[in-house]
Formats: C-alpha cells, structure tokens, sequence
C-alpha cells in the first residue's frame, strides 16, 4: 500500500514550531529534529521520496537533506523493524558484559547485527557509548533506555515488545515496564 | 563529606519542577544577577571563580566569555554543549535529568552575561527522553516569566530553545555542534576564526558545557571568590565524575576538586572498591580520550605522591607517567581486564565516529582498529604492534579538530603501559574463526596462512 507523503496535521504543527526556533531565513537549522519527526511518521526510516519532502519544506535543495541524513547514525536509510534493539558496545558496557547482550539476542532472534528478522519486528544494531556507562550493560529502543541488563531482562523485553506488537520510534517514549 | 555545589538539593523529590527548585533556593541568582549585577560583574565573578570548562578541555570560562566579540548591530548567542558522547560520560545527563532548572537557570544568567536574547541547548539525540524532561522545565520557566520578554521585568529578553542531534560524537566538538545547529554535517570548521568571533550563523557565540553553564548559578550565588575557595590549586571548585566499570557503586558523584584518587575508588562514599573482591588494573580517568593509567600510576604519581583527582595532579608526570581529568568519566577495569580488547571497543568507536574531513584520521583509525583487530585474534606481529605505535604518533595533531588526538591518546599510553599484554596475543596463536569472520565482514581478502 502506498502512503502519501504528507506530514499529518501534528506533525507538520510540530514542524512549524521547530523552524520558528532559528531567526528568519535560517530554516535549515530545523533540518535535524523535523527528519526525527519524518522518520517517526513514515514507518522509521527515510526513502529519497520522504528526503526530497523534507527538502521542499525547508526550501533547501534534496543534496542538502541527502548528506546530513547519511551522516548522523539515528537516521535509517533503509527499512528497519518495528523495533530496532541498539545495543551499546564501548567500553564500560563492554566491560560489563554487552557482547553476551549481542550474542543472547542473535540467538533469541536469528539474527546478526545489523540484520531484521523476517516478520519485519525486531533489527538488531550495536551501537557506541549512549551515557549509560554507570547502569552497563544497556540498549535504547526508541526514545527509551533499558538498563542494567541481563539476559532475563532482555527476554522479557523482547517478549513484551512483541505482544506490543508497536512500532518504537525516538520521538516518543513507550518504555515497558520490566519488573 | 566534600562541599557541594551543584547536587546539594538532587535528592529533593519533586526537585526537576519550578516549585520545589525555587523552594531549594532556585532562581536566586538569576534575580541577583538581574536586579543588582551588570553584565561586566558577572564576567569579573566567573574570572574570579577560576571555572574551568568542565566538557573536557578545562579552558577557563571566563577568558572564554571576555573573548566575545561585542559589534554593535549584531546577534551574540550562547550555546549550550550537552552533546555528551565521550564514553564513559554520562554526568550531563544526569544533571539535567534530575535538575534541569539549574541548567536553565545557568543559561538565563549566562546569556545576561554575555547580552544573547537568543539561545540553544544542542543535545544528542540519543537523550530523547532528556530533551523532554528540559522542554518542559523551560515551558515551565517562561510560564512563570523567567524566559520570555522583559525578564522579571528586568528589560532583558531571552528565548531558550532545546536542539536536538542526530547520533554523532564529532558533534560535541563546538564549531561541528555549530555547523549541525545550522542544519548540516558535524564537519568541525577550521579556526581561526573562533566561535567568539564567528560561530553560530557567523555571530559571536560562546559554546559551553552543561557542567560549566550550571557552575555560574553557585558563582553568582556565592561569589568568585567563594567558589574559588572550594577545591585545590587552579583546580577550583567541585567537578561531577561519572564512575563506571568494574567498581560497587557506579552513579555520578560531585567531588571537591583534589580529593585523592584512592579515596575516590575505594570509599564507600564513592565507588566503594573493586567488584566481587578483584584488584584494581587500570584506570581510564576522563573519558575515552585520555591515557589510561595502571593501578599504581593512577594511585600515585611517579614522584611516589597520592594522586588527587585535580587537572594538575592527573596531568603529573605528563603523558609518560600521567593523564587528564577530561570530562571526568572514570572507566575502572579490574586485574582480569583484557587492556588490547578494551582499547578495541575504543578504537572501533573513534573509526566509527571520525566526521571524514582530515585523510589521517579518516584513514589512520581505521588502520588502527584493524591492526588492534588483528594482534586481539593472535594474528599479528610484533612489528604490527610498533606499527601502531608509529600510526597513532602520525595521527597526534594533524587533523582539524582534536578527534584525532582523541583517538591517538588511548593506543599510545596502551602500548606504554601494557606493551607485554600486545605481545602476549601475538604470542598466543590465533582464533581462526573470529579473524576470518572480521575480514569478511570488511570484504578484505583473508589473509595468508589464517
């Protein structure tokens, strides 16, 4: 089914108040947070046509949008699952056990970093430092961080996520409750 | 028990709201400042106190601010770095997760100080969550006429707005945090001309850290001369560690600037000792970036002298004996800690996150994650192990901005402290499996002989 690229009523109201933050003629400046809200609003992630939309928003050329959104690591240039599990891996997590983190849910999933699983929920992304170094091991998904991980937590996080059945995107904050 | 100056109210329920802020003595030294400070005052009072910029480079604040170009006619603004990406960092986010109004009020007083009616705080992307909890702390503030026009009917205006990354460490370097506030690629610009000069739409622009912003509120409050008396030396003050790692009790703590670095570790107030019994091995001491030290250099100096948790303590002995305070994530690894591994989670990070600009950082820690890679599996060669250390010396201030003495930093002091440790996965043999899955990942052709 094709979606019409459109921002909803929301979000472009979202939009607006974004580029009304940088003085006349500096609209540009929005270009970060309004691809956020494009990438929440058109299944999480941004195709050319989603990137030219932005463009003509902005009123900056495609190039402009195509080159910061293939810079930045939180933009997905290509479909993602409903859930992407990014799992950090720098030092102090690493110390703490991320890399059992990584392989548990490569298992769990049947999948390798960087890959979806075929029902289209769950993609698997190790990740550098979040600022979580003090409750290591951790993984952000959407705008929520789930910390102090071990293997237990992270089945039922999985397990939760899929009987949410939601798809988690940084703009919102949709943490499951753990315990 | 240390003074301290930033955290004193942090475990104040209901402390992130307008009410219980102002409650705890909140907004004090914005209305200070407004109804009996001039904007010189504050700038003298921030020079007094010694503030050093508490991101990781420990400029001191207020040359920072008195290098601020002031043409008539032009926009000045203020811009807040809590772009916080340096591993093993996460003070920024906790300050302003539990108490955004003292950055709030820090950003107000500041941006009186330096005559900016319009001003940013960039913050990563990654703290999402945390943006919120800091646009509601500003909605807040300009309900109650803190922000907004004619503040506390002062006649000052500000408009205080939170700008959110997009996953990028380079962009915590502050010409590249300018160029992503104005919509574009994290490349950090060339200087001069600095950001005091030319920065955020080619206006004078004071960037700043989190920690420093909050620091001016006790300045204002208490005066220059009282915040310089907390701490030791030029070291004024307090600084928040982020204590992560192999330790009991990591969290974020706000140390008295010269607490011995054995106290640090082994009080319970603090990280309370080594997990699970362990001996201390090593510690990284201010974030990623700077050198990692073994046990007994980070408890004492090479003169034989308690360590104290100061810029110039740490920074004894140079990079021969000593590191730097840094951002003050404090990474502790204990006796069973692969050194060659860590730095490989190091080196992979600064790869992933060099912006591209400059060929010997682009290339050269690429270089460096793959030969690390490959002494890790027992691949490699003692000659490997001098290449690196001939790499990361070609990489040490030949790149625009200090991302690629960042990167170098780390390898050099491994390879200084813990050269044996290299030489041990050269000698061990290989792991077969591990190293050919590494250069089929990276469509390198398999090396002969694996």
């Amino acid at each position: 089914m094709e979606k019409k690229i459109e921002f909803s009523e929301e979000s472009m109201a979202v939009v607006q108040r974004l580029i009304n933050r940088y003085p006349k003629g500096r609209q540009k400046s929005a270009l970060l947070p309004v691809l956020h809200v494009a990438q929440a609003e058109f299944d999480g992630w941004l195709s050319a046509p989603v990137m030219d939309y932005v463009a003509s928003i902005l009123e900056i050329a495609p190039i402009e949008v195509y080159e910061v959104a293939s810079f930045y690591s939180m933009y997905n240039l290509k479909p993602v699952g409903k859930c992407v599990l990014e799992v950090c891996r720098t030092s102090s997590c690493w110390l703490m056990g991320s890399e059992d983190i990584v392989k548990h849910l490569e298992k769990k999933l049947h999948i390798k970093d960087g890959e979806t699983t075929a029902d289209g929920m769950f993609t698997l992304k190790t990740v550098e430092c979040l600022g979580s170094c003090g409750t290591a091991p951790m993984l952000q998904c959407g705008a929520d961080f789930y910390e102090n991980l071990t293997l237990e937590k992270v089945d039922t996080l999985v397990d939760k996520l899929k009987a949410d059945g939601e798809r988690k995107v940084y703009t919102k904050d949709q943490k499951v409750n753990l315990d | 028990m240390g003074k301290k100056l930033l955290l004193n109210h942090i475990d104040v329920p209901g402390i992130e709201t307008l009410n219980v802020y102002q409650q705890q003595g909140g907004y004090t030294a914005l209305k200070k400042a407004l109804s009996s400070m001039t904007t010189d005052q504050i700038v003298e009072e921030v020079k007094t106190s010694g503030l050093r910029g508490r991101g990781g480079a420990g400029f001191p604040t207020g040359m920072k601010w008195s290098f601020l170009a002031k043409p008539e006619g032009v926009p000045r603004y203020l811009v807040c770095n809590a772009d916080e990406s340096e591993p093993g960092t996460f003070k920024d986010r906790y300050l302003m997760e539990k108490i955004p109004h003292l950055l709030i009020e820090g950003m107000i007083v500041s941006s009186y100080a330096l005559g900016a009616n319009t001003s940013y705080i960039y913050i990563r992307g990654e703290y999402f969550y945390v943006a919120r909890i800091l646009e509601n702390a500003i909605a807040e503030a300009y309900a109650a006429g803190l922000l907004g026009k004619n503040i506390l009917g002062s006649g000052f205006d500000l408009d205080l707005y939170v700008q959110i990354g997009a996953g990028a460490y380079i962009c915590g370097e502050e010409t590249a945090l300018l160029e992503s506030l104005e919509g574009k690629r994290g490349n950090p610009r060339i200087k001069p001309p600095f950001p005091a000069i030319a920065g955020l739409y080619g206006c004078p622009t004071v960037v700043n850290n989190v920690e420093t912003i909050a620091a001016v509120v006790p300045i204002v409050n208490e005066g220059g001369a009282a915040y310089a008396a907390t701490g030791i030396g030029r070291s004024t003050g307090t600084k928040l560690i982020s204590a992560s790692g192999h330790i009991n009790n990591p969290g974020v703590y706000e140390i008295e600037l010269g607490l011995p670095v054995e106290e640090f570790i082994f009080s319970e107030e603090y990280c309370g000792g080594i997990k699970n019994g362990r001996k201390l091995k090593a510690v990284v001491a201010g974030g990623s970036s700077v050198p990692i030290l073994p046990a007994d250099l980070i408890l004492k100096t090479a003169n034989g002298e308690p360590r104290l948790m100061s810029y110039e303590s740490l920074a004894d002995g140079g990079f021969a004996t000593g590191t730097m305070l840094g951002s003050g994530g404090f990474i502790v690894m204990d006796e069973d800690t692969s050194i060659v591994k860590n730095l490989w989670t190091f080196a992979r990070f600064y790869h992933h996150e060099s912006c591209g600009q400059c060929s010997p950082c682009r290339e050269g820690t690429g270089w460096m994650e793959k030969i690390i890679h490959k002494i890790l599996h027992g691949h490699g060669t003692l000659s490997d192990v001098d290449l690196l250390w001939d790499l990361q010396a070609k990489i040490e201030g030949k790149t625009i901005c200090p991302l690629g003495d960042a990167a170098a930093w780390p390898v050099a002091s491994a390879i200084r402290h813990f050269r044996h440790e290299f030489e041990e996965f050269v000698n061990k043999g290989h792991h077969i499996k591990d190293v050919r899955h590494y250069y089929r990942l990276n469509h390198l052709p398999e090396p002969v002989g694996a």
